[in-house]
């Protein structure tokens, strides 16, 4: 103990201390301040960065998740789409098939209805013919004096070769 | 072109610094040399004498010394500035005047007072004195101590590294303005940086109060451990070996845990809770002299003593070289020796790096304890 109370000089003790202080303040403004803020700023920035890839991967997947999400839904759209559009392409046949069907009938039916409108003219015209007939053949009858069956017959031939039947 | 500017530069620095050297340099020492072989280190009274001279502190920078062929010692080195504080005010001189005797034969004269060096101590000789006379345990009778303020080795040790330190984190710190990773030797710092904050500072100390405490930790790991290594170099630094040193970092820890504690840490040294009443003044006088003597001497002692007994070991393991020479020949001491002193040089730069990581650990944790708040049960 008393060799180390030997050994200690005051002098040094008081140089080192105004030294040490001096070394201190120095280093802490001129080294330490400015490296420990530069090394925080960076640790900052790399936790931020990887913060922000983070936050990009999860928007990313978020936005991939939208995209199916928009995918699933057109293509439904599109399957309730390409569906009406068959509907309504069956509609449209049948309804034409329906209509043609209409239209044909109506056009037999019209021509049922003319065609017996004809016959009944024919008839009637026939009829009227015969009528007319008739009354010629007994007027020629009445106007000659018939004196033989045969004569008689031969008569009513030749007028009936007179009429052409329309 | 740069690498080449680089060396020229490099080159110009040691160029400077021999001539400076040789300069200051190459004073030969003819004081009493009794032996016959002009001073040379050979008996294991000159070592253990070699070794003590060395821990001491030094008034100059000694590179080397050896015999010329006229048989005088030649102490290559260069002188430091003497400032001392005595009975006439402030002296200064050059520390070549002592013309490197250490025991008080050569007394230099300065404004009608008498100085002399002994066993690196200047003494201020009493009025009509003109040798020093010494008792017989070798102290001086006729003289007192004065104020050393010199710039000795020590202090010299202190002034470069503290430089050297500023110039390094000052280089860090301007790197961080223009990127964010720095380059080349920073590249080196930064982790010692982040490791002294993350694994010493924040840890110990709490992540609500590291923040103010780190500069002063980062200063002294740094500081310790610059110096630690360079007192293994052939520089011959023993700075963190000087008591007057540590016994000014472990002051400095203290004043930081003193005047950053807390009410509740003084509350527990002073009143400890929760234990019965006449317990509480024994424990309050045990924890006032933990605070204010246990630990600041652990700090400086420990530091101290780890780093002189480094320096005694690896010195005494080079001393092989002398001492066994007649047992082991030239070649099986010197052998002997480089083995054991590089094995022990290599600790040696372990212990370097764990004072200084202790030191600073135990800083951060006295600082940690003082402002700790406590959960109030």
């Amino acid at each position: 103990m008393e060799a180390l109370l030997e050994d200690f000089s005051p002098g040094l003790f008081i140089i080192s201390t105004i030294l040490l202080l001096i070394l201190i303040a120095l280093m802490v403004k001129f080294a330490w301040k400015p490296i420990l803020n530069s090394l925080e700023e960076r640790e900052s920035g790399i936790q931020d960065a990887l913060a922000a890839a983070e936050n990009a991967r999860k928007e990313m997947q978020n936005l991939q998740a939208d995209n199916e999400r928009l995918v699933k839904e057109a293509r439904a759209e599109r399957d309730v789409m390409m569906k009406d559009a068959r509907d309504i392409r069956d509609k449209m046949i049948a309804d034409a098939k329906e209509d043609a069907k209409e239209v044909t009938t109506k056009l037999i039916e019209n021509a049922q209805a003319s065609i017996q409108q004809e016959k009944q003219a024919a008839l009637a015209e026939l009829k009227k013919n015969v009528a007319e007939l008739s009354i010629g053949i007994a007027e020629s009858v009445i106007k000659r004096e018939l004196s033989s069956k045969k004569e008689q017959l031969k008569l009513v031939e030749e007028t009936l070769k007179d009429v052409t039947l329309n | 072109m740069k690498i080449a500017q680089k060396t020229i530069k490099f080159l110009a620095i040691i160029a400077v610094s021999f001539f400076t050297i040789s300069g200051f340099a190459s004073s030969t020492d003819k004081k009493q040399d009794n032996q016959n072989d002009g001073g040379r280190v050979n008996t294991k009274e000159e070592v253990k004498e070699y070794i003590q001279h060395h821990l001491k502190d030094s008034h100059d920078f000694n590179l080397w010394s050896y015999t010329n062929d006229a048989g005088e010692r030649v102490h290559v080195s260069f002188p430091l500035p003497v400032i001392l504080w005595s009975s006439k005010g402030l002296i200064t001189f050059m520390s070549s005047e002592f013309h490197h005797n250490d025991d008080g034969h050569v007394i230099v004269e300065k404004n009608g007072l008498k100085f002399a060096k002994i066993h690196s101590k200047i003494y201020e000789l009493d009025n009509g004195a003109t040798t020093v006379s010494f008792d017989e345990t070798h102290h001086a009778t006729n003289g007192h101590k004065v104020i050393d303020l010199s710039i000795t080795k020590s202090v010299f040790g202190i002034l470069m590294i503290g430089l050297l330190m500023l110039f390094w984190f000052s280089g860090l710190a301007k790197q961080y303005k223009t990127r964010k990773v720095p380059i080349g030797f920073g590249r080196i710092l930064e982790p010692l940086v982040l490791y002294v904050r993350d694994e010493i500072a924040r840890p110990n100390i709490g992540d609500k109060h590291y923040r103010r405490f780190t500069g002063y930790l980062l200063t002294v790991f740094f500081f310790i451990w610059v110096l630690n290594l360079f007192g293994l170099t052939p520089l011959g630094f023993n700075v963190t070996g000087q008591i007057a040193v540590t016994a000014c970092l472990a002051i400095f820890t203290l004043f930081v845990y003193t005047f950053s504690a807390n009410k509740d840490y003084w509350g527990h040294v002073l009143w400890m809770p929760g234990i019965p009443v006449f317990v509480k003044p024994i424990l309050a006088i045990i924890e006032i002299a933990g605070h204010f003597l246990i630990k600041p001497f652990s700090l400086l002692v420990r530091l101290f003593a780890n780093i002189t007994a480094g320096h005694v070991v690896l010195m005494s393991l080079i001393a092989i070289m002398f001492t066994l020479k007649k047992e082991l020949g030239v070649v099986g001491a010197t052998g002997l020796s480089f083995a054991l002193s590089f094995l022990i040089i290599l600790i040696e730069v372990l212990v370097a790096f764990l004072q200084a990581y202790i030191f600073t650990m135990l800083s951060a944790l006295f600082i940690g304890m003082a402002v700790e708040e406590h959960e109030h049960h």
